[in-house]
């Protein structure tokens, strides 16, 4: 299974019914920002959430960020209107809320298909990232992970989920460690990507920094977050050190060296390079390139060697 | 009428005064002698303590068309403008001239002595209802706006010669040694109060805290000040140092200090030696703040911070950050207590802070500086002085002073206040010629001048939005749409001085 490349370290939440934040969103240096029209949009202002995403949406065609939209869940009588209204304004895909089970995700990949079909779009155009954020939700995530092929990452989310569970969520987080690494589990292997759950405190970057490294060195690969002065810390943590660009760099050296030898390992320095180091190296390599920290193109034919 | 070199209409004559137009911001140079004051000599035994304001005016000679002055250091809390000018009426005195460093709110006070003829001319930018009123029409009253260091040039040269100077002065002695850094009304550095001290023809030290001989440190000393008188109080302490000096949360505004703070490090200026200044408003303290996170990051050790100073600088002293603080104006109470025990926390006057005609100014040795503006056109002119309604405002401060004298000049703005664009393909007046403005940071791109190519270049290996300014302009006004033109009349009610004394714009009548 080919990784998908494409950084989604930060994801931003936006709420849909304030106009105020929707204008800043190009301003942000998070890598997805997420228009939010569940949780963070009350009862009463659901259409005119839809309506103002919608509108941001369609005048934003030259995005620096990824822009999905949180739609209501799918057991939700909001969640057909939502994507009615969002889906013709061409957001790169869709943040599923409440994905217990992987018929949740099936159900929202056949709509998004015809969707797809009315717009004229080619099947898949839409990407889903859902969220595992119950009890129920974490027994299925093995499943729910490849139920269908537009998903690009798994969401961990602990507000939901430790509500679930009829506990308290701590600062240090010990009672999400299982929760947290299952979910991790189901996404590598799925080969998608996993993002970890909100830090509802915007005002501790201490308390952000520990949480967002303690999931870094659990395999997370990026975070969701409720205030953009948040972006920083997370983009910070998931900074590759000098070091590791330079391995990765020596990596890649090698694996191309070894495929004109018409191999695919190779030694370097005593240890052995083979697909999976350089799709990590990759990985680190495409992340510098983000931070600006090199200069470096990193094509398929790079990574996976000639086709 | 003639065009100065911005294209700015300027009459030849205004108020019996030839105007200079501006050309350019390095060559205007009159040839004349330093100004001078009287000779004078006190004997041993001989008191220059007076009782009472209305004898210290008494002694100074006063006259109908004579000019005053006082210091801003005490702010909106200033209460010794006010008392001044209510006690020339008494004595009959008209047509004053007011040349104070500026003008606050809370002069306010002053109209109507403006309207009655006590007061007739304002030799200062001004703060506030005053500079409202006059430019709508609604008091006569010329008003010269200069910055800190044109208005120490303006001093120093002659073009203004100040009859009485009365400074006030929070820590003083009986022979009229005086400082800013204790007492009850103390705000720490009297930088501006210097030039006052030296070419005033009268000096006059007001204080509400007469200390015992001698009172050190002396910033001004006895040798030029005439006379000593004590008041009941020279303002409200709360508004001396009310200036609230925090850091910006808006995210936005941090947006803008993380770009800038990326530009000066691209710009090559972040290594040992740096100097620096920046003002007191939210997004120039989160761009110190990331600067001195870099400096920290890169263990650089800079020279020297100015300006008005706020606990941000302090704090980047007492850190390492910096060797000298060259101090003009406390911004807060930090600043205030660091300045009367720091020896390495210096006071300046602002004729060695920003006048361009004296032998070299501080500004000079600036690596950088962070301004703001209230627009900014597509020539990189920026305006602080009126607002997009065509009122005058706001003063210039050191604006024009620092953004000529460093290295880099970088203007940082939200690119839209209220509903209005930022940048402007005119601003309403100019204060800062474009010449020395470099960099232009909103949150929605970085506007940098083509004189720097490298830096362009330099910005855009660092993936930041660098955008040609009429781009990011046009990107702004997508959102915003162009704002229609205000309408003003012929008649100017202020000049703008750029700190060479030439006129770089004017403020006409607005029409309502």
């Amino acid at each position: 299974m080919q990784t998908e490349m494409r950084l989604r370290r930060s994801l931003l939440y936006v709420p849909g019914n304030m106009p105020g934040m929707l204008q800043n969103i190009p301003v942000f240096d998070a890598d997805v920002v997420v228009i939010d029209l569940e949780d963070a949009v009350p009862l009463s202002e659901k259409d005119a959430g839809r309506i103002l995403a919608r509108n941001f949406l369609r005048l934003s065609r030259d995005r620096r960020n990824e822009l999905y939209v949180r739609i209501n869940a799918l057991d939700t009588s909001y969640a057909m209107a939502d994507l009615a209204e969002i889906l013709p304004a061409l957001p790169d895909g869709v943040r599923l809320p409440k994905a217990d089970h992987p018929d949740v995700v099936e159900r929202l990949d056949t709509m998004l298909t015809e969707h797809e079909e009315q717009l004229g779009l080619e099947v898949g155009y839409f990407k889903i990232i859902p969220s595992i954020e119950s009890a129920t939700g974490l027994l299925h995530c093995v499943d729910t992970a490849t139920a269908s092929s537009r998903l690009v990452a798994l969401a961990f989310g602990a507000e939901d989920y430790t509500a679930s569970m009829e506990i308290d969520r701590t600062k240090t987080g010990e009672e999400l460690f299982h929760a947290r690494t299952m979910v991790a589990w189901a996404a590598k292997a799925a080969g998608l990507q996993v993002i970890d759950s909100i830090f509802p405190d915007a005002n501790d970057m201490d308390g952000l920094r520990a949480e967002t490294e303690l999931v870094k060195r659990l395999g997370y690969t990026g975070k969701s977050l409720v205030n953009p002065r948040q972006i920083e810390v997370v983009h910070e943590v998931f900074r590759p050190k000098p070091e590791e660009v330079a391995h990765a760099l020596e990596v890649m050296e090698a694996i191309q060296r070894a495929r004109e030898m018409g191999t695919g390992v190779i030694s370097l320095r005593g240890r052995m390079v083979d697909a999976p180091v350089v799709k990590r190296a990759a990985r680190t390599l495409k992340t510098a390139v983000a931070f600006g920290m090199i200069e470096y193109e990193l094509t398929d034919e790079v990574v996976h060697g000639a086709k | 009428m003639a065009r100065n070199s911005l294209g700015r209409e300027i009459p030849e004559r205004w108020h019996g005064r030839r105007l200079d137009p501006y050309r350019d911001p390095w060559s205007r140079k009159p040839d004349v002698d330093r100004a001078t004051r009287p000779v004078v000599r006190r004997n041993p035994g001989e008191s220059k303590l007076l009782l009472s304001l209305r004898e210290a005016i008494e002694k100074c000679e006063p006259h109908d068309g004579m000019t005053i002055a006082t210091h801003h250091h005490l702010r909106n809390g200033d209460v010794l403008l006010n008392l001044l000018v209510r006690e020339l009426d008494a004595l009959g005195i008209r047509d004053v001239g007011i040349a104070s460093s500026s003008v606050h709110p809370v002069h306010a006070e002053l109209i109507p002595y403006i309207r009655k003829g006590v007061v007739t001319r304002i030799e200062t930018g001004v703060n506030g209802l005053i500079g409202e009123l006059a430019s709508k029409g609604e008091l006569e009253c010329p008003i010269v706006v200069r910055s800190h260091g044109g208005r120490a040039r303006s001093l120093v040269t002659g073009e203004v010669v100040v009859d009485a100077a009365f400074i006030a002065a929070p820590c003083c002695d009986v022979t009229g040694n005086l400082n800013g850094m204790r007492g009850p009304s103390a705000c720490g550095s009297l930088g501006y109060a210097y030039t006052d001290a030296r070419y005033a023809r009268k000096v006059v030290a007001v204080t509400d805290n007469l200390v015992r001989y001698p009172a050190a440190p002396v910033s001004i000393s006895q040798s030029d000040v005439d006379w000593v008188v004590r008041i009941e109080t020279l303002g409200d302490p709360k508004k001396i140092v009310s200036t609230t000096t925090r850091i910006t949360r808006d995210p936005a505004g941090l947006q803008i200090a993380r770009y800038a703070a990326e530009v000066i490090d691209a710009a090559g200026l972040l290594r040992d030696d740096f100097s620096f200044q920046t003002g007191s408003g939210g997004i120039s303290l989160a761009v110190a703040d990331n600067v001195k996170r870099k400096m920290a990051e890169k263990k650089i050790k800079g020279s020297f911070g100015c300006g008005g100073i706020t606990g941000y600088f302090v704090d980047m002293l007492e850190e390492g950050f910096f060797d000298t603080l060259f101090d003009v104006q406390c911004f807060d109470l930090r600043a205030v207590e660091s300045i009367g025990r720091n020896l390495n926390h210096r006071e300046i006057s602002a004729d060695l802070y920003a006048n361009p005609f004296n032998r070299g100014s501080v500004v000079n040795m600036l690596d950088c500086v962070i301004l703001s503006a209230t627009e900014i056109d597509v020539d990189f002119n920026v305006n602080v002085n009126t607002e997009s309604s065509g009122l005058l405002l706001h003063n210039t401060g050191g604006h024009c002073d620092t953004a000529a004298g460093a290295k880099l000049a970088i203007v940082v703005a939200p690119s839209i206040r209220g509903r209005l664009p930022i940048i402007r393909e005119s601003v309403t007046s100019i204060t800062t010629p474009g010449e020395t403005v470099d960099v232009v940071v909103t949150e929605r791109g970085i506007a940098v001048a083509d004189r720097h190519p490298e830096l362009i270049k330099e910005l855009v290996r660092r993936r930041l939005p660098v955008k040609d300014i009429r781009q990011l302009h046009a990107d702004i006004c997508a959102m915003t749409g162009t704002p229609q033109a205000i309408e003003v009349a012929d008649k100017v009610v202020a000049v703008i001085e750029y700190r060479d004394g030439s006129i770089i714009d004017v403020v006409r009548q607005v029409k309502e």
